[in-house]
């Protein structure tokens, strides 16, 4: 395990710098600039392209902005988007509950090979997860090519392609969420269960699920807006047809390089809007996580 | 009834693995081995030899120098400034701090696309924001240049540094730079020999996650570079141009090479985290 992903964790202010410490760094100049250096770096960085978007969406006002909205190019991204993430987010979900309760309570050989296997998809380029499929499904070059020609499938530059890429990309994020969680809760709630007389999936929905909700919420939530905002490996296996193969984010770069500078910040800013909506999901989440947490503290203590 | 390990029955039986398993496996089999499967099988097809000269064209190494320089120069860039951000987060009280600690999980969340449009656009010479007076007054063009490449890994690259930093900053203990102090050590003294020491792991594990993101990175950087051969192509947009060129063989082995690299630098960050991980254990057991 290694790649940072933001991680399920309570948010904790930080601490005053203690009042015996006056000497510390808090109060030097040099104290003062740390924050003044950290904000400005991340306004150069972040902030102020993020505004950027919001600014050229409406640079003409709301009116030009609805307008664009209403583009059956655009609108035909966005199903295409929505389509692609109907399917790869809810298969990565079952993937990601299914591998972490095969692995996080088991200890055998390999296991930290196999949890680097997982993490995989984080550290291969997007270009690279694409270009492998175009060599597995390719008509011409692909492996598979003769297999799919006679079957008259269309994987590459149609929405199979872009599907798999996409559960690619995003299959790690839920199991990578849930195992650690898994990992803490120990296994006695579930041996209850079973010498209650209840069965594997039983077990599963009532016991090991609800344990982990929080964790595995949190995943679906990385691993739609992941899925919904794909780039690289998407790009190669599309095609890249208006109207047809076209995802939001492709969208977003096409119509950019086509000059439809308006219509390229409209798809973005909707796509922006899409990121805060999960950032401020994420939020709700920790912060459910946080009362959970502290619920439990007052049944224990009574 | 009595429970199934109290009834009687044909006991050595060949257990089949359990349905997680099962479905691990074959997920993994078919969306991660299938894959890799595919690359390595034509990778071999080409040839010792010919991978090697395929894989050294004057253009290939032309963009590793690109994507690797720069990815390397982004890392660092973040490096300190992402430990001045995880210090400003966790040992400052200042007005705007939950904002910044929200802004930093930004590019973590925005679709690469929309983080290239826009730093495209803030960072233009002709019109944007910041690009506009940079070059009006510096000259330095930003957009559509190496240094443009190397914004767009920044931003990308960004979040690692301060995430990897943040928990174990927070776990320092504040008696150790006071002991430090009360022996007459100077606050840089105490900053170089006593707290970087003990952060070092975390912010070169995260430098590492962020190169290895940077080097890897195609959609915003496609968008914020002028995509010319030998002055801003990286290696990922080189693979998609192969491909539309119909150059299977040459994407084959470029992309086996950034492979390659994906995989020794997951061993990498491996390696520092349990290294961090001995350091903090022997920094316990002594303290």
């Amino acid at each position: 395990m290694s790649f940072v992903v933001p991680d399920l964790q309570i948010h904790q202010p930080p601490k005053p710098p203690k009042g015996g410490t006056s000497s510390s760094l808090g109060k030097t100049l040099l104290g003062a600039a740390i924050p003044l250096i950290a904000c400005l770096y991340v306004g150069l960085v972040i902030l102020i392209p993020a505004l950027s978007v919001v600014a050229q969406a409406f640079a003409k006002g709301v009116q030009p902005f609805l307008e664009n909205m209403g583009s059956p190019e655009l609108l035909s991204a966005v199903k295409m988007t929505l389509i692609t993430a109907a399917i790869a987010v809810p298969a990565n979900t079952i993937f990601g509950l299914a591998a972490a309760t095969a692995i996080a309570r088991k200890k055998f050989p390999g296991k930290a090979l196999l949890l680097s296997i997982i993490d995989l998809p984080f550290s291969i380029s997007p270009v690279v997860v694409g270009l492998m499929l175009v060599l597995l499904y390719s008509p011409s070059h692909g492996v598979f090519g003769s297999v799919i020609n006679s079957l008259g499938w269309k994987i590459i530059f149609s929405w199979p392609g872009i599907v798999i890429a996409t559960i690619i990309v995003t299959f790690p994020f839920m199991a990578r969420e849930v195992i650690p969680l898994l990992e803490e809760e120990g296994w006695e709630q579930e041996e209850a269960a079973k010498t209650l007389g209840a069965n594997d999936w039983q077990v599963f929905w009532k016991v090991t699920l609800p344990s982990v909700r929080w964790a595995a919420l949190y995943g679906l939530i990385l691993t739609t807006a992941r899925a919904l905002g794909e780039f690289g490996a998407v790009s190669v296996v599309s095609g890249n047809i208006r109207g047809e193969t076209q995802t939001l984010p492709l969208f977003v770069e096409d119509a950019y390089k086509q000059y439809q500078t308006e219509l390229a910040f409209g798809a973005a800013a909707v796509l922006g809007a899409v990121a805060l909506v999960s950032l401020l999901l994420k939020f709700a989440v920790e912060l459910l996580l946080e009362q959970d947490k502290k619920a439990q503290q007052i049944k224990t203590d009574a | 009834m009595a429970p199934a390990w109290l009834r009687p029955g044909p006991l050595p039986k060949l257990e089949l693995p359990s349905w997680p398993w099962r479905i691990t496996w074959l997920y993994l089999g078919l969306v991660l081995f299938l894959p890799l499967g595919a690359i390595t099988l034509k990778a071999a097809g080409v040839g010792p030899a010919g991978f090697w000269e395929l894989a050294t064209t004057p253009e290939a190494i032309a963009s590793y120098q690109i994507s690797f320089g720069l990815a390397l120069l982004a890392s660092l860039i973040n490096g300190v400034f992402g430990l001045v951000i995880a210090w400003a987060l966790v040992r400052c009280r200042f007005p705007g701090q939950r904002l910044l600690d929200a802004l930093i999980d930004l590019p973590f969340a925005l679709p690469t696309a929309v983080a290239g449009l826009a730093l495209a656009a803030v960072y233009s010479s002709d019109n944007g924001w910041i690009g506009e007076p940079l070059y009006r007054l510096f000259g330095i063009k930003v957009a559509f240049s190496a240094i443009g490449v190397a914004v767009a890994m920044v931003f990308i690259s960004l979040p690692f540094v301060v995430r990897t930093v943040e928990p174990v900053l927070r776990s320092l203990e504040k008696e150790q730079e006071e002991a430090s102090w009360c022996l007459g050590a100077s606050q840089p003294q105490t900053f170089f020999r006593v707290v970087l020491p003990q952060l070092l792991p975390a912010i070169l594990g995260g430098i590492a996650q962020g190169f290895s993101r940077a080097v890897g990175e195609y959609g915003s950087v496609v968008m914020i570079s002028s995509n010319i051969p030998f002055v801003d192509l990286i290696t990922p947009t080189l693979i998609i141009q192969k491909l539309e060129e119909y150059d299977i063989e040459g994407a084959t082995v470029i992309g086996s090479v950034m492979l390659l690299f994906s995989l020794a630098s997951l061993l990498v960050i491996n390696i520092i985290q349990v290294w961090g991980q001995r350091y903090q254990a022997t920094s316990t057991a002594v303290g």
